[in-house]
């Protein structure tokens, strides 16, 4: 598509240029006139760098380069035409020139060049123009003739850009041709790659670097690479500079990613094995190598071999361990016997690691070839990247083999207890995404555990998360899982949530053995009536989450409740209906039968019922307006209903209602017969007509911002609607309003909008027949001619007689939702501080279905005197606990003068909206590239939606003391 | 042939009194000075008498190189320089330097003041001794004279332990000290450059050991500690006052300010508190976690470890303290032990390796009735036991101690094992290695895999006193003028490549101690000589009746039409000339018709075949 683009481009582009030959542009003669008068290099330097910090127009480019080599022939100091060479590359990239004229200009200078830094920055100038200019063919063999001639070059500056030109611009499906109108020599007959090869083993470092890259970038445009090369490619991991061993590695990555499954010689043996496993033990040496940058760009690239053997990949993770000739087994695996031997907790004996049986001193291979203990020793690096990155790649090897996964759980469970948060953090989230594969063993479970414990939130958030998702063997474990959860409960009771409904999942996932501990949770016996609990208390509240979830796919355990329990099941699920789920309790047949009916069939069901509403409303234009009317507000009830009682729908029944509500108010106003009368004495009318316009606005913004998983036709509806409300605004304006002036310019304003309307929804435009829209199109030529009176004539009638679009529904609409968990608002305890200085106030909020927070979403506080601050949280506030989902602690800061009485002030969250990027948001991207073009009249609009209910605060401030 | 010769004086095949020698262009140097911990004879001190039977070692070494602070490399340091007399250089790196000295004193004070021993270095001795020191810095390159250069590297290990490369012209050697390849909670790992030396001299603690991760045995120390607490009971752990007892503070201090705990933990004073200054100081010779954050701050400003009193022992609660000495033969370790033996709730924790002998040894050889040996410690004559044991939860009998409380063993050692010497020697790529501070048996296996595992490399573990002698190749670099460089450059393509050598012409001027290779124009003009022609002439006889001229002419024409593509010429002064080769005829005195021809050539042409047989015609 791109392409298409630029193809059109040129005949475009090349006119202006023409016309500026004659005209010579002020610019290029500022600079003619500057360069002339330079009397030294210095002065000629001087000149040319103040001219590089003003940006050139694209019609005078040419003109410029014109004067910038005439400078440059007759230049001698070769700094000022080292300036001039970049120069030439810098304005070859002005957006709008095309630089094939100067091609030739370039090229010659560079055969009389004798400065090899000129020379050097000569051949990156044309590296420029050639990645300017993609689609030349001619222009890029002349290029690579270039390139061929200077490779010999002495200087490393000039090799370097030779084989960068290689790598950008050499061609991708075929050898270069025999016989090309500059080079000629042996060279060009030979293909790109093997050119490129030959100096992987140049003597610069930078050099060698510079073919490796270049060789990477072929690949990176879509050639394949030659595996003769692999070779090289393997010797060159232990070259003595680290970045040629860094972009070594890479290339090694990307030929065993290219020939997998070819297979190539062990050295000093017979054997031979697949290129991906050679390949992946090579990486894995390099996770030891001197240098961190090249061991995070080791361990990085060892996540995405997925197709290295089982056998290879396992053995990342041993290390075979002694202890004077002696194997030792690794405290992972007597962890493992002690725990199938029925024996938990261990170290109680002094030397139970003492090592067992002899080891064969020939067996043993120090360093080895393969895999061995890559990641032991990854994991174990003195830099957290390296650490990081290492737990990174354990994640995509374990998500792809079940069996790994098992086996690097030892290990990211160690990481728990990593002295960086961020490498902590990173594992709990490994384990989190690995956790499908996985159960875990008693031991492990203990040391998971005990990171509860941790001081930091997003730790202990990140565990409880991990928890979610996390299966377990025994009732054992279930036991120390709650055990410790409430643990952390009673030493942080900010986590309340999290731990509650971390212990839902737990429930739900282990029913089985949750059942027998119930008894015991519940503390009932089966003689002695105990105490009733406190129904308030966390704990207790934690206790019953975990018992009635498992309790829903577990029948029976109903059976073991006391009468207290069920009381409080019924006031929990009323009071926590997220946490506790619909029980089928015994004595309650029928609050659960209609519940138990089917889950799936009732948003089945929901889902017709919305559709048949929506078809429903489609028939309107067919009524007369009263029954049209109520009919609209009936469905706008019933959807407003349905959305209450599905949650799956709700977004799309809000979605639809809002919609209705604007089509309804729309309406109302049009069908209003007495506003039409062309007098100014119906002010209150006018009122009425207006203040609906001005709340059909509002909620278009709302439609469109609001509300995500909308497709441009949506869209396109959710324009639609603001256009017919701007036409009444306009006509209502021309009624209110004496003169011509304001109507004439929003009157053009509105045409405009028509225009763009048209312009961004092009594609949509059939689905609008016999629209608002379509009539005005139609009658467009004439509109954009005839007077305001005229217009605002047509306007009136088109708007009156006019139906509107049937909406069609996507698949899912979500809408933004967002609450405050903190603070609550119910603290009587004012916050008190000195006016004039600032307090914190800590905000917790859960975002959901909200795009792009970090720039969106801002925090309001409301003083009671109606001062009221919009907060922009920092970028970092924000944490993404799950998909569709953010978590927002910050904090804000208050201020205020002084105040007698505590007083409440609002918190509430804000979605900023601006109509400018709503189009970049937008699921198509095919309008989006056609209005690339700047529409400058397009005005944007900005704003923003409230997104919480608001919560009140007691504040204050005090004066202060002298 | 030039040589390298190393000689262990201490820990050849032996752990402790680590010192060696080592011979390297012409230049001595000693590599640590320490002592042996297991001696209190005058085996505990390196022989210096090797070096020279009487006198001062000055004039026999160019230089002392102290890699880290510990005894075994630095015990016998003042012994050597002030009661021997050497009074060069010692380099050491600065937190060595800071350190060292009051490791010296402690150990002074310990054999003097309590052992009462005579004939010991004294204080001022060591005073003087450190004068003479000069500091390192990480990768600095030190002049010691012209020649001898060395440079330290990071060795892991302990505060500024350093691995030396040891440099003369283009032979080198690196001693690597005692060095660790993984990171611990306070310091980095061991880190060396591809500097390829002629010899790595390595240590090999751990050389038949290949250890399990770090991480699970930090782990289980913290739990077990954690564990401790939470049920109210106290945890000792019995420390050395430098190197590991860091290391496990920082990591109960970053445990405890994770985990919110608020039980106290308790430091022993003395020593360790004017260490732990040190380590503060130190800050660029620990690892990346602490060196980043000491802006926010300094991790060895311990926020939960408070200085601790003798009082706080009977303190009620939980609490943690680490005490001197690591051992638990004496002082406020043992003293603090046998109050909380009784109580099973407490804990002992012993982080380290323990002597034969000790009550840490009986301790972890799981020993449950500390007979008079404990009490022994305490009060050498035998007396009813003191008013202050006899603590509820401690029961005496027959002065024994029932110790209830339980022992836990730890293993935190901070020497590169197995693997990590092979990846050191990866890493450093040299041409030999050479094993030393470790024992024998092992050393032997870890030879072996070095040699099978690295072709080329040749391994030595020589035993003391027995000198290995290593042939060295030196590069010696010669300087080339650049306008022969450029004209040989320009015959044949422009790049030198390593695979192709070339000959070129030349003149190698040696003068003084440097060599340069100039064109030979330029080389008779520095020497100012003159420049010589060397001829070769021989005389040929020809039988001819005819006069010279026409001899000479027949000659001329014979040749002209013989060597066809060759410039011959017939010069009006009587001669031909054939390219650069000179003909003359002449008649002989004797024999008119015998004349001589004589040709003159220059010492390039080999003319061989150009006159040969060329019969005249008759």
């Amino acid at each position: 598509y791109t392409s298409h683009l630029r193809i059109e481009q040129h005949p475009h582009e090349e006119v202006p240029a023409k016309k500026l030959r004659l005209t010579k542009p002020s610019k290029s003669a500022a600079l003619h006139v500057d360069l002339c008068k330079a009397s030294s290099p210095t002065d000629a330097l001087q000149y040319l760098l103040q001219f590089a910090r003003k940006p050139v127009e694209a019609d005078s480019v040419e003109g410029v380069v014109r004067i910038l080599l005439e400078h440059y022939y007759k230049e001698t100091d070769s700094s000022v035409r080292l300036k001039i060479a970049s120069l030439l590359g810098l304005l070859s990239k002005t957006q709008g020139f095309t630089p094939d004229c100067i091609v030739d200009d370039v090229i010659n200078t560079l055969n009389s060049e004798r400065s090899h830094q000129v020379l050097a920055q000569l051949l990156d100038t044309l590296l420029v123009i050639g990645t300017q200019v993609p689609e030349s063919l001619n222009m890029r063999h002349r290029l690579i003739d270039v390139a061929c001639k200077h490779l010999t070059d002495t200087y490393f500056g000039v090799r370097n850009k030779c084989l960068q030109l290689f790598g950008c611009l050499g061609s991708v499906d075929k050898p270069l041709p025999r016989e090309s109108e500059g080079g000629g020599t042996g060279m060009a007959a030979k293909d790109v790659q093997s050119i490129i090869s030959d100096y992987f083993g140049d003597q610069d470092p930078r050099v060698r670097t510079a073919a490796i890259k270049a060789m990477l970038q072929l690949h990176e445009r879509g050639m394949k690479l030659q595996q003769i090369i692999y070779n090289q490619a393997c010797k060159l991991l232990s070259d003595d500079y680290e970045q040629v061993r860094s972009a070594a590695v890479q290339m090694v990555w990307v030929l065993s990613q290219l020939y997998p499954e070819s297979i190539v010689p062990i050295p000093s043996s017979n054997e031979k094995i697949r290129l991906v496993d050679d390949s992946f033990g090579k990486i894995c040496h390099m996770v030891s190598d001197g240098s961190w940058v090249v061991r995070v760009q080791a361990a990085k690239l060892l996540g995405s071999m997925q197709q290295v053997s089982p056998h290879f990949l396992e053995q990342t993770l041993d290390k075979k361990l002694m202890s004077d000739l002696r194997r030792k087994r690794t405290a992972h695996e007597r962890a493992k016997e002690l725990y199938s031997s029925g024996e938990f907790s261990s170290g109680r004996k002094w030397a139970d690691d003492a090592p067992k049986e002899k080891v064969d001193t020939t067996a043993v291979n120090l360093i080895d070839s393969g895999a061995c203990g890559a990641f032991v020793h990854g994991l174990e690096d003195e830099m957290y990247e390296v650490r990081i990155a290492a737990v990174e790649a354990l994640c995509a090897l374990a998500q792809s083999s079940p069996s790994f996964a098992e086996k690097c759980l030892d290990f990211l469970v160690d990481m728990f207890n990593d002295e960086i948060e961020e490498v902590r953090l990173q594992s709990i989230h490994v384990l989190r995404q690995i956790s499908t594969h996985i159960t875990l063993r008693e031991d492990q479970l203990d040391t998971v555990l005990a990171v509860l414990e941790d001081s930091s939130r997003d730790i202990r958030e990140a565990l409880h998360e991990l928890l979610c998702y996390t299966n377990v063997s025994t009732k054992e474990c279930i036991q120390l899982a709650l055990l410790e959860l409430l643990k952390n409960l009673t030493k942080y009771p900010t986590d309340r949530n999290s731990v509650w409904k971390c212990l839902k999942f737990l429930g739900s996932r282990h029913p089985t053995l949750v059942l027998p501990i119930v008894p015991e949770l519940l503390s009932t016996h089966p003689y002695f009536d105990t105490p009733e609990p406190d129904m308030d208390d966390p704990a207790y509240i934690a206790v019953l989450v975990l018992v009635f979830n498992a309790a829903k796919s577990c029948p029976t355990m109903t059976a073991l409740f006391s009468d207290h329990t069920f009381r409080h099941y019924a006031y929990l699920r009323d009071s926590l209906s997220h946490l506790v789920p619909p029980l089928r309790l015994p004595g309650r047949k029928l609050t659960s039968a209609p519940e138990a009916s089917g889950l799936a069939s009732s948003v089945e069901s929901a889902q017709n019922f919305l559709k048949e509403s929506l078809t429903r409303v489609c028939s309107v234009q067919q009524l007369d307006a009263p029954g049209a009317q109520s009919l609209l507000e009936f469905t706008i009830r019933d959807l407003q209903r349905l959305g209450e009682l599905q949650t799956e729908l709700a977004g799309t029944a809000d979605f639809c209602a809002t919609y209705l509500h604007c089509q309804l108010l729309l309406m109302k106003a049009l069908q209003d017969k007495l506003w039409s009368v062309a007098v100014p004495l119906y002010l209150k009318q006018n009122a009425m007509v207006s203040g609906a316009a001005a709340q059909v606005l509002e909620e278009t913004y709302k439609l469109e911002f609001l509300y995500s998983g909308l497709e441009s036709r949506q869209i396109a509806s959710i324009h639609h609607v603001r256009l017919q409300a701007k036409a009444l605004q306009l006509v209502l304006l021309a009624r209110t309003r004496r003169g011509v002036e304001p109507l004439l310019s929003a009157c053009e304003k509105f045409l405009h909008e028509v225009d763009a309307f048209q312009r961004l929804f092009v594609t949509e435009l059939p689905h609008f027949q016999d629209s608002f829209v379509d009539k005005l199109l139609d009658i467009m030529p004439r509109l954009a001619g005839s007077k305001p009176a005229d217009l605002v004539k047509i306007l009136q009638t088109t708007l009156r007689h006019s139906c509107f679009p049937q909406l069609k529904l996507p698949e899912q609409i979500r809408r933004a939702t967002a609450a405050i968990i903190e603070p609550t608002g119910e603290s009587d305890n004012p916050l008190r501080f000195t006016s004039g200085l600032v307090v914190a106030l800590d905000v917790d909020a859960t975002l959901e279905h909200v795009q792009d927070p970090q720039t969106t979403v801002k925090v309001q506080v409301l003083y009671p005197d109606g001062q009221s601050h919009v907060i922009q949280p920092k970028p970092a506030d924000f944490r993404k606990p799950g998909p569709g989902r953010h978590r927002l602690i910050t904090q804000v800061y208050l201020s205020h003068s002084a105040w007698t009485e505590p007083c409440q002030i609002d918190v509430k969250l804000l979605l900023a909206y601006s109509s400018s990027t709503s189009r970049s948001l937008g699921p198509r991207s095919a309008w989006n590239e056609s209005t690339e073009g700047p529409t400058p009249l397009e005005s944007t609009i900005e704003g923003t939606i409230p997104l919480s209910k608001p919560v009140k605060v007691f504040i204050m401030p005090k004066p202060a003391r002298r | 042939m030039p040589e390298i010769k190393v000689t262990p004086l201490g820990a050849g095949q032996d752990v402790g009194r680590s010192c060696i020698l080592v011979s390297i262009g012409g230049k001595n140097i000693m590599l640590d000075c320490g002592m042996h911990m297991g001696y209190n004879d005058d085996r505990r001190f390196p022989d210096f008498s090797y070096i020279t039977q009487n006198g001062r070692l000055t004039e026999f070494l160019d230089c002392v190189i102290i890699s880290h602070f510990h005894l075994d490399h630095c015990g016998a340091l003042p012994y050597m320089s002030e009661m021997v007399g050497y009074d060069g250089p010692i380099y050491m790196t600065h937190p060595t330097k800071a350190i060292c000295p009051i490791l010296l004193e402690d150990f002074r004070k310990i054999t003097v003041d309590k052992k009462g021993e005579t004939n010991f270095f004294t204080s001022q001795m060591i005073k003087d001794c450190m004068k003479k020191v000069v500091p390192l810095n990480l990768h600095q390159t030190v002049q010691v004279d012209d020649e001898l250069e060395i440079k330290a590297y990071y060795a892991g290990h302990v505060l500024g332990a350093a691995m030396v490369q040891i440099k003369v012209g283009s032979e080198s050697v690196v001693y690597t000290g005692d060095y660790n390849m993984t990171p611990d909670r306070h310091l980095g790992a061991a880190w060396i450059d591809k500097c390829r030396p002629d010899i790595l001299i390595s240590e090999s603690t751990y050389a038949t050991t290949i250890r399990d991760s770090k991480r699970c045995r930090e782990r289980d120390f913290l739990k077990k500690v954690h564990e401790t607490v939470e049920r109210g009971g106290k945890v000792l752990i019995p420390v050395f006052a430098l190197g590991r007892a860091q290391e496990l503070c920082i990591l109960l201090e970053t445990f405890w300010e994770r985990m919110n705990l608020k039980a106290p933990i308790y430091f022993s004073t003395g020593l360790t508190e004017k260490a732990n200054h040190y380590y503060k100081l130190f800050i660029t010779w620990t690892n990346q976690k602490i060196r980043k954050t000491f802006v926010q701050r300094n991790m060895f400003e311990f926020k939960h470890i408070k200085a601790f009193d003798r009082s706080y022992a009977d303190n009620p609660g939980p609490m943690v303290v680490f005490a001197t000495p690591g051992m638990l033969h004496a002082g406020q370790s043992l003293q603090i032990f046998k109050k909380w033996a009784g109580n099973e709730k407490n804990m002992v924790i012993m982080p380290g390796y323990c002597v034969q002998g000790t009550v840490g040894h009986k301790l972890l050889s799981g020993q449950k009735n500390m007979l008079d040996c404990f009490l022994f410690i305490l009060c050498p004559t035998p007396i009813a036991p003191p008013a202050g044991l006899s603590m509820p939860g401690i029961s005496f009998s027959k002065y024994s101690l029932e110790v209830k409380l339980q022992v836990e063993y730890m293993s935190f050692s901070a020497h590169a094992d197995a693997k990590g010497i092979m990846q050191l020697i990866r890493m450093a790529e040299p041409r030999n290695v050479m094993l030393v501070h470790g024992e024998a048996k092992k050393m032997e296996f870890l030879k072996d895999k070095i040699e099978q595992e690295f072709t080329g490399i040749s391994c030595f573990m020589p035993a003391n006193g027995e000198t290995t002698t290593i042939p060295t190749n030196p590069s010696v670099p010669v300087d080339i003028s650049l306008n022969l460089l450029k004209r040989e450059a320009a015959f044949g393509g422009p790049l030198p490549d390593p695979k192709k050598p070339r000959t070129m012409h030349g003149t190698l001027i040696m003068k003084d101690s440097s060599l340069r290779l100039v064109s030979p124009e330029q080389a008779l003009k520095e020497l100012d000589l003159n420049e010589h022609q060397l001829r070769f002439t021989c005389r040929v006889q020809l039988q001819d009746p005819y006069s010279d001229t026409d001899t000479l002419s027949r000659v001329y024409n014979h040749l002209k039409s013989v060597l066809k593509g060759y410039t011959v010429q017939h010069l009006p002064d009587g001669t031909v000339m054939v390219e650069s080769i000179v003909l003359k005829v002449s008649s002989s005195a004797e024999d008119p018709n015998t004349k001589v021809v004589l040709l003159s050539w220059s010492y390039q042409v080999t003319p061989g075949c150009t006159i040969q047989g060329s019969q005249l015609p008759h």
